[in-house]
């Protein structure tokens, strides 16, 4: 500290000097990434949508734990129900799984699509919903990538019912076609509903909110319905619920596709239903976005 | 006007019953770094946030490179970019991923985003850790590829929200390599600090905001030639010399000189540098020989404390490890 000077008691640390032409090799390195940063042609709003989903998955490969709840959570809740009502109800396990399976995947898949809302949560919290915001491309595709990456979750999680299905005497009157086009309705409505849990997730403050009011909106949804047992056998008015609840629409549709039946008019109303929840959820889920934090 | 990076005219934010952001009126040209200092809650990351379009303001205006940042904030994403306060980074990604995520976000195809990925990993020092998950990263590894993602397209204007806040002195002294260089670059950086120190040694020009509103605005000449005089500060080599060499400027400077506690220190307000000359040459005419001296202006921490009438570190009950190291260097 013997050292002389005339300067200001602000210290000053010497870094590398501050000129254009005598940066360090770091600093020109810097110069030269930043120098060639041109803007390629704006994506369109399909590819930046498809990028964020491809996000959704890579997130997979890294935190592979985000695979039980497709895997076993659908696996346990098969059995579960298929032993415990199968047994109780219908007296067979067999007689009873050839109803019971195109409602236990809608189920599975709907109870699933609550975890959207939380991931969401979760990230804006962590900040990188920030990065996105700030991002020159079309808003929503952040959101519209999550859930098409979360719809690849869902397919997965079918499939392993599927599987789980098979082993267990489950066989489809329709077919491999028939099954696929039930799991697709299944998807459909589950892409859908995916935007009421975005918009919760903007709405609450924290994850722990968010799968609450999933779950007080889900619970009376998937059991209320003619998931477990045919409506007929309720009392009337909770029959009248589950006639008007969308869940028991999507369940029957799958059923008649999976089952080989003619597709009859609730096909049409899960539609007319998808249909209003994007429209509903999603302007309300862009509206929370615009301030999101 | 449409040379001016950032306009705004009664901007105001508020947050409940919180008036975060109370009526700041900016006007921040083109080209080299801006800082925005202010101690924590003062409203700094708010202003940001409305600049940046990622949250609208409840009443004025705000214009960013000319365009309004509520009727044409596309425009506005457009050309600028954020470092947030906290890194905005996919943690469970790598950062390599990350980067190729914004650079097919901005456009760029497979290919293009991944050498481009590269080339910011490359520049930025972080080739090894490409492909670590980013919450392995370090403080300062975070910092430098929140930055890296902020410019994969080449940004007009950058903002840069407390880079620095939490990192230790080398990491620091890294971001302010990029932050110079990206000057050196053509590109506009709008910062904020707590730091007296950093705003001192980046911004060309500084804006004072405290409790949301903005209290001084001029280059750190201005501001500490606003506060008056400067300081000067004496070390004598031998410490039996220090009560002579206290005679000796006190005579000379016709002011009160104080001894510091380092027992070879003296200090005295000087209103300028005239007669600080012949003082020091009183000092070695009485043969007392100094192992340093310095003329100070006054410090930012002076300014702040003369303009709020509380000092920046008041009204900030935890800081950052940045912060001690400048005031250890300030007290060695
Ligand atoms: N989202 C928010 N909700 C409620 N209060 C907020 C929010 N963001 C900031 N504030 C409040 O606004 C004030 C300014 O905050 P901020 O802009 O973060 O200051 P700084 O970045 O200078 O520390 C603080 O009092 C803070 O508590
Ligand atoms: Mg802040």
């Amino acid at each position: 500290m013997s050292e002389q000077t005339g300067t200001g008691r602000t210290t000053r640390t010497e870094t590398a000097p501050t000129g254009a032409n005598t940066g360090t090799p770091a600093q020109q390195a810097l110069l030269a990434v930043l120098v060639s940063g041109e803007r390629p042609p704006a994506p369109n709003a399909l590819s930046t949508s498809i990028t964020f989903g491809h996000r959704a998955l890579l997130k997979i490969r890294h935190v592979p734990e985000q695979l039980f709840d497709v895997t076993l959570f659908p696996i346990i809740m098969t059995l579960l129900f298929t032993f415990i009502f199968g047994g109780a109800l219908a007296g067979s396990v067999e007689d009873y799984i050839q109803f019971f399976m195109p409602g236990v995947i809608v189920q599975s898949v709907v109870m699933i699509t609550m975890y959207t809302g939380t991931t969401i949560r979760n990230d804006i919290e962590k900040g990188v919903f920030d990065r996105f915001r700030s991002l020159p491309i079309w808003r929503p595709s952040a959101l519209v990538g999550m859930l098409l990456g979360d719809t690849v979750r869902f397919l997965i999680a079918s499939a392993v019912m599927v599987g789980v299905g098979l082993l267990l005497g489950w066989r489809p009157q329709g077919g491999p076609v028939g099954v696929m086009l039930g799991i697709l309705v299944v998807l459909l409505f589950s892409f859908s509903i995916g935007w009421i849990w975005t918009f919760i997730a903007l709405l609450m403050r924290s994850s722990g909110a968010v799968m609450g009011v999933s779950m007080m909106v889900l619970m009376p949804l998937t059991f209320a319905s003619n998931i477990f047992v045919s409506p007929t056998t309720l009392p009337g008015w909770l029959e009248a619920f589950v006639g008007v609840n969308p869940l028991s629409h999507v369940v029957t549709s799958a059923r008649e596709l999976m089952g080989g039946a003619e597709l009859g008019s609730s096909f049409l109303i899960v539609l007319l239903w998808s249909a209003g929840f994007v429209l509903v959820f999603g302007p309300l889920t862009m509206w929370r976005y615009r301030d999101a934090r | 006007m449409n040379d001016l990076a950032i306009e705004t005219s009664g901007l105001v934010k508020t947050f409940g019953t919180t008036r975060a952001v109370d009526g700041v009126d900016l006007a921040i040209a083109r080209g080299g770094v801006h800082a925005v200092l202010g101690p924590n809650g003062a409203g700094k990351t708010t202003v940001m946030r409305v600049l940046a379009t990622l949250t609208r303001p409840d009443a004025g205006t705000a214009r960013v490179l000319g365009r309004d940042v509520v009727s044409d904030s596309k425009e506005v994403r457009r050309r600028v970019s954020l470092t947030g306060q906290f890194a905005s980074l996919d943690e469970d990604l790598t950062g390599r991923d990350n980067l190729r995520l914004i650079g097919r976000l901005f456009g760029y195809s497979g290919r293009g985003a991944r050498s481009r990925a590269e080339e910011l990993l490359d520049a930025f020092s972080l080739t090894d850790a490409g492909d670590k998950q980013v919450k392995k990263y370090s403080g300062g590894m975070r910092r430098r590829l929140d930055i890296a993602a902020s410019i994969v397209v080449t940004p007009e204007l950058l903002f840069l929200d407390e880079p620095t806040t939490g990192l230790d002195p080398r990491s620091r002294n890294e971001v302010w390599d990029i932050v110079r260089a990206m000057v050196s670059g053509g590109t506009t950086v709008l910062l904020t600090t707590q730091y007296l120190e950093e705003a001192d040694q980046l911004a060309d020009r500084i804006t004072v905001i405290d409790r949301g509103r903005v209290i001084a605005e001029g280059t750190s000449a201005e501001l500490k030639a606003s506060v008056g005089s400067g300081t000067l500060v004496v070390r004598v080599m031998d410490r039996a010399d220090r009560p002579a060499a206290r005679e000796v400027l006190g005579r000379e400077l016709g002011v009160e000189v104080r001894e510091e506690i380092d027992p070879s220190a003296l200090t005295a307000n000087v209103a300028g540098s005239a007669g600080v000359t012949r003082a020091l040459t009183a000092l070695e005419d009485a043969g007392i020989i100094l192992a340093q001296f310095s003329l100070g202006q006054p410090t930012l921490d002076e300014v702040f404390l003369s303009i709020t009438g509380h000092t920046a570190e008041d009204v900030e009950p935890e800081r950052g490890s940045t912060e001690k190291t400048s005031t250890e260097e300030q007290a060695a």
